[in-house]
């Protein structure tokens, strides 16, 4: 049975503007023990998405089962006892800002009941876990912004929840603290088997840690499935498009370099680990004698394993290019076209 | 003209207006601050937003703060004589005061409780606490520093509004410098009052300093 399905779900809000539809009939399924990434750009649903997940926002129609369990029946009660099942990290960390770490981590733990001392001896070991054991007794404000997030997190663990839900958990956060935050994460994902759901607009955080993802856009579900699957061969406009920013600062120099080189034809080409130990480009130009210009190559870390990508160029009066096209398929390498890399 | 009666007078007129000042405030918050944390979780963007309570408290709030104090003391002079027995005199002063002071400490405390980030607030929802919980060792704990600058402000203000009643006989230093300043032309005597005020003031203003930002741990 799937830890969290979504069926059918949609939310609208009626502002001054007229209704506005954070979310279209959207459909999903994550299973327990995934890393599940909702990723789209702002405004696409996805945080209004993983508040449906815990009832801090109440879907407009359709349903959400947590175990196959529907909350919508579930007075306000069973619903806080609910959310203490369902751990939840912040962008901007959302801590007690007059409170030490200590105190903090112990919050959820006091909802729950616990006596004073019991809940510390608890606290402290979270913090241990999330290596801040040392800094108990010290106020959020003197913190690093990693440092919070682990204090976030060391809170969202407390209850022993069975779903941590992560909203733009990194996006505050410089690359190196991102990595050490993500690592921290996984682990928790293997040492707890606790689902994660993780919201971001970073691919990159996708392909460091998620099995899964789904790519939202404009309120819906565009491309669902495993991480490895859509980075290879991504379907809709949405997901191509986040592929091709994937690199960052790089974009703007390649738009340049592009405009100089004014290939015909070009394509992405996708390399899998096992593909590596051969030259395929270089026996492909000696085989058909057709040069072809290199505008991109990147390795990018997808789950912990290393995809090669290449964005190829052919050039103007090259007659071979469905053949050569052919010859890469041939070697399992994964390709399609990518003409817009030139229009953006 | 300095003499030791003079001297005792003005010390019981200290006494008389931190008795009003103090009890006022005390009492001011007893009722002001669930007032106004009322008014903070019923508004629209609130904790469990209820527009009709929201209203009903809002229009309360806005008359009583919207009569000049000293109105408020003649209107309330009947009522002051069935709580306290009579019109004059400091604790009767007191009465008026409270009147006055709790829809201002209201809103001081409905400000303080919405700067509270409502980020912290959803987060303490996602771990499932309940309304009086957040309210508690949320809102309150949050709004710590704010509540006492805004406590602090409240204290300058209600000293203010007791040194007033003294035209109608409150007691206290108003009082002293209204009848000896303004009835028997002594400015001398009225001076000293007035300074005494001043230095009333800002003891309480830095006093609360510096409770507030010994109290403040966001920095």
């Amino acid at each position: 049975m799937s830890e969290i399905v979504i069926q059918n779900v949609s939310k609208t809000y009626e502002t001054k503007d007229g209704t506005v539809h954070a979310l279209r009939h959207v459909n999903l399924s994550i299973e327990a023990g995934d890393i599940y990434g909702i990723i789209g750009m702002s405004g696409a649903g996805k945080s209004t998405l993983v508040r449906c997940m815990n009832f801090l926002e109440t879907p407009t129609e359709g349903q959400i089962l947590i175990k196959g369990e529907s909350f919508g029946s579930f007075s306000e009660k069973q619903l806080r006892k609910q959310r203490e099942d369902i751990g939840m990290i912040f962008q901007h960390f959302n801590l007690l800002m007059q409170k030490n770490v200590l105190e903090n981590v112990c919050f959820p733990l006091y909802i729950q009941g616990k006596k004073k001392r019991e809940a510390k001896e608890r606290a402290m070991e979270l913090l241990e876990i999330v290596g801040l054991g040392d800094r108990a007794k010290t106020y959020p404000a003197q913190l690093s912004g990693g440092q919070k997030q682990r204090v976030a997190i060391a809170r969202a663990l407390a209850s022993n929840p069975k779903i941590l839900l992560c909203d733009e958990a990194t996006s505050a956060l410089d690359p190196q603290t991102t990595s050490s935050i993500l690592e921290l994460l996984k682990d928790i994902n293997e040492r707890f088997h606790i689902t994660i759901v993780i919201i971001t607009h970073q691919l990159s955080v996708v392909r460091e840690i998620c099995s899964h993802v789904a790519i939202m856009s404009d309120g819906e579900v565009e491309e669902q499935g495993l991480v490895s699957e859509i980075f290879t061969h991504p379907k809709s406009a949405v997901a191509k498009e986040l592929i091709r920013n994937d690199s960052g600062s790089g974009v703007e120099n390649q738009k340049v370099a592009q405009e100089e080189i004014r290939s015909d034809e070009i394509i992405r080409v996708v390399f899998s680990e096992n593909s590596a130990f051969e030259p395929v480009i270089a026996n492909m130009i000696l085989k058909f004698q057709e040069p072809v210009n290199i505008l991109k190559a990147d390795t990018k870390n997808v789950g912990g394993r290393a995809k090669g990508e290449m964005i190829l160029g052919f050039g103007k009066d090259c007659k071979k290019i469905r053949e050569m096209k052919a010859y890469l398929e041939e070697r399992g390498l994964a390709i399609e076209e990518a003409n817009e890399y030139v229009e953006q | 003209m300095w003499s030791s009666e003079v001297t005792t007078m003005i010390i019981n007129g200290v006494g008389e207006t931190l008795y009003m000042t103090l009890l006022s405030t005390g009492v001011g918050y007893l009722f002001g601050l669930p007032m106004g944390v009322m008014l903070a979780v019923f508004d629209k963007d609130g904790l469990v937003p209820n527009t009709v309570a929201y209203k009903a408290l809002d229009v309360i709030v806005n008359i009583v703060r919207s009569i000049p104090f000293l109105i408020l003391l003649i209107l309330l002079i009947p009522f002051t004589r069935l709580v306290v027995g009579q019109s004059y005199g400091s604790s009767a002063t007191v009465v008026p005061l409270v009147v006055a002071a709790i829809p201002f400490i209201a809103r001081m405390v409905e400000s303080s409780i919405k700067e509270v980030d409502p980020g912290v607030i959803e987060a303490a929802k996602s771990m499932g606490a309940g309304t009086l919980r957040i309210i508690w060792k949320v809102l309150l704990v949050e709004a710590r520093t704010s509540l006492i600058t805004g406590a602090t402000i409240a204290i300058g203000t209600i000293l203010g509004y007791s040194a007033m009643a003294g035209t109608i006989g409150g007691g206290g230093l108003g009082d002293i410098a209204i009848r000896y300043g303004y009835y028997r032309y002594q400015s001398d005597i009225m001076i000293v009052t007035v300074v005494l005020l001043v230095v009333l003031v800002q003891v309480f203003q830095s006093a609360g300093m510096v409770v507030a930002s010994r109290l403040d741990k966001r920095k």
